[in-house]
């Protein structure tokens, strides 16, 4: 983006495709920096807060969702077109979130068990991540993000540095906090080895294996953890399970689910 | 954005409606001085909840279903897991009941707070936004603000995470909060609880547009408490099912300009739900204070107009506050933390008071809990059809006022019912046009 003497309002913008509005509404939770933060930018396009629009270009776009129709794909190139830095923001922007389990199975039948009437629906056979479709300078992953991550991410755009956000696993959260390795000791079922860091472990904190909300982390080894899994006597149809969920699109994790799967889709 | 067609014809549209959950827009079209045409149009991208969650364990819908709505992430977990745990005959009572009710009142805290400072007040106050509320009056801001970090925290003390949490489960919780857990947020409450009286007395007098509407009402009823997790299903012409036997009667049908399905009672009788709807038909069940809170702004028994569904939603934000303060008191860690739920072949049904109003959802699972089919009727869909005819209202009164302003006064009409696009999409867009 462009630099920011003192004096200069960038303009940021918040678009949304396919998604549930949490990782935007991380915005709105930063409660005590909202106010602060709205002084500091040019809010020019964020629908959830406010009527008010400007027309881009942009300095800074945060995207949220995925991408599931060819109007939306069409929607996303234009405002790649008209932003300097693109940075997406959540699971489904970041790997398709839970709505490409559609990339499992028929999007056909889908909509005839969703719609009386399907062939008022025109959707994509796919959930695709952003970065499919366009350049993205930055992603930033969870279901839902973390609004800690997300102010870091604003604070580097806005002085122009790469955002210091964390690629290595959930299981160096768990160790920070003294956590007990469930998968270790416990011999629950945690995807904590494979999973990018960045929510503080707060699955294994009460107990229950991580569910894999931010989607792999750097170097995964997904396998190795598939068959610690099988091991540890789980079915291969709730490993397939287990990978795919809400980052089911991130490639990584879209392989393991496969190796496992019985109907071997796709 | 609104513009005029031809001379004997007004068009007002606005292609992406602001300060609402999700992506929807209006269209209003008045020809010769008559309202011809009101559309909300839904443009969200469908995205298949009930078809996706086919092949799941059941002990997957909470935290799958959760993410149809990132404001109301609880109202779905909690609407699950009572249909999966009716499917499977289990009940879930106790501090465990109890636990997941503290839980709902810090979404209704957060969610009630954010409409009505960040979303709604705007429009009462000429504002485009919260920022610009800010520089007219900083201090209601800052309360808004200052009460959604407080249900946050709570859902973050009781869920582990504010959207999407992630202690909830079938039966209960992962782990139960100790009692000086929850002691921590008393002060927090406290505050909450002089903030929403405030926020009460604010909201009281803004200046509501006059309509009052003749909405048939569809509410959980509370066991006498307010109904907030689950209850029986009751509406202002007297029906008092349980949520299984009021399911199938809500019939959805389809209409080309929605990716929302619209919902009538028997399929004939548009219906409203949300706070309007609880307050006119539990008003009786708020605790002394609070009814005198609701008097003292103006409300009777009941409220129609929807415009003052804010002075409703600040007079449950006040309850869910105290609500969270007397659960917190009476609390004890329940042991274990969750009953188990293990699966049998059958069918469930679970409906609980979203903010914006009832949830229901259903399931039928097979003997491994794998779930073979699964319906969700979100609040917003139940809702678009009294939208439609509140508009029609507003526009038919107000069509002395120019454009931009009528478009405005639309926007806000919709704003009332704290949409929630994501949810009904399986659901929003403003449009007016006029022909004089």
């Amino acid at each position: 983006m462009s630099s920011s003497p003192s004096g200069f309002h960038p303009t940021i913008a918040v678009f949304k495709f396919a998604s549930c509005d949490g990782c935007q509404l991380s915005l709105l939770d930063c409660e005590d920096e909202l106010l602060a933060l709205a002084g500091a930018v040019r809010i020019a396009n964020f629908q959830e807060m406010s009527r008010a629009t400007i027309e881009g270009p942009y300095d800074i776009a945060f995207v949220e969702g995925s991408i599931t129709t060819s109007h939306d794909l069409e929607r996303l190139q234009r405002i790649r077109a008209t932003s300097t830095t693109l940075i997406t923001i959540g699971a489904c922007a970041t790997a398709g979130g839970i709505q490409a389990l559609r990339n499992f199975a028929d999007v056909q039948e889908y909509t005839a068990v969703v719609y009386p009437r399907p062939e008022f629906i025109r959707t994509l056979a796919t959930s695709t991540p952003i970065a499919e479709h366009v350049r993205v300078d930055f992603e930033l992953r969870g279901c839902p993000i973390n609004r800690h991550q997300l102010l870091e991410v604003i604070t580097a755009a806005l002085a122009g540095r790469r955002p210091a956000v964390p690629r290595h696993s959930v299981c160096a959260e768990c160790k920070q906090r003294g956590t007990t390795c469930l998968l270790v000791a416990g011999a629950t079922p945690c995807l904590g080895p494979v999973t990018q860091a960045g929510c503080g472990a707060i699955c294994p904190a009460v107990g229950r294996g991580c569910y894999g909300c931010y989607g792999p982390a750097e170097a995964a080894n997904p396998s190795a953890l598939g068959d610690r899994l099988l091991a540890g006597g789980m079915a291969p149809a709730d490993v397939t399970r287990w990978f795919r969920t809400f980052n089911s699109a991130a490639p990584v994790f879209t392989k393991e689910s496969l190796r496992h799967d019985p109907q071997r889709q796709r | 954005m609104t513009h005029s067609a031809s001379d004997s014809e007004r068009l007002l549209e606005v292609h992406d409606l602001a300060r609402v959950e999700g992506e929807g827009a209006l269209r209003v079209v008045v020809r010769e001085g008559q309202v011809a045409e009101v559309a909300l149009n839904i443009f969200e991208p469908p995205r298949f909840f009930e078809a996706l969650l086919r092949g799941r364990r059941h002990d997957e819908a909470p935290d799958i279903t959760a993410r149809v709505c990132g404001i109301c992430p609880v109202a779905y977990q909690t609407s699950a897991c009572a249909a999966m745990e009716q499917a499977c005959g289990v009940r879930v009572e106790g501090q465990i009941a109890a636990l997941r009710r503290l839980l709902y009142c810090g979404e209704w805290i957060q969610s009630h707070a954010l409409h009505i400072h960040l979303l709604h007040a705007p429009d009462f106050l000429g504002c485009q936004d919260a920022v610009g509320l800010a520089q007219i009056d900083r201090a209601a801001v800052e309360r808004g603000l200052r009460l959604k970090r407080t249900g946050n925290l709570l859902m973050e003390t009781v869920g582990g995470r504010a959207i999407h949490p992630v202690n909830v489960r079938l039966g209960g919780f992962h782990r139960a909060p100790t009692r000086s857990e929850l002691a921590a947020l008393r002060p927090h409450l406290e505050q909450a609880v002089e903030d929403a009286a405030a926020t009460i007395s604010w909201v009281a007098k803004f200046d509501f547009p006059n309509l009052e509407q003749d909405y048939l009402f569809v509410s959980l009823l509370g066991d006498g408490l307010y109904p907030i997790e689950g209850g029986r299903v009751g509406t202002s012409h007297g029906w008092d099912l349980s949520v299984e036997e009021f399911e199938p009667l809500l019939v959805e049908d389809h209409v080309e300009r929605s990716t929302a399905l619209h919902a009538r009672l028997e399929g004939r009788d548009p219906y409203l739900t949300g706070p309007l709807a609880r307050y006119a038909l539990n008003s009786q069940r708020l605790p002394d204070e609070v009814r005198r809170a609701a008097s003292a702004a103006g409300l009777g028994a009941v409220c129609r107009n929807p415009f003052q569904s804010i002075v409703v939603r600040a007079v449950e934000l006040l309850y869910a506050c105290q609500e969270a303060l007397r659960l917190i008191e009476a609390y004890q860690p329940p042991e274990p933390p969750a009953v188990e739920v293990p699966p049998r072949a059958g069918a469930g049904t679970g409906g609980s008071e979203a903010p914006r109003g009832l949830l229901l959802h259903r399931y039928e699972i097979d003997a491994e809990g794998i779930i073979r089919a699964a319906r969700l009727v979100p609040p917003t869909s139940q809702n678009q059809l009294s939208i439609e005819a509140d508009l029609r209202r507003v526009v038919e009164d107000s069509l002395q006022l120019p454009d931009p302003e009528l478009t405005w006064r639309c926007e806000q009409t919709v704003r009332n019912y704290d949409p929630c696009i994501s949810c009904a999409a399986h659901f929003l867009e403003v449009s007016v046009e006029r022909e004089a």
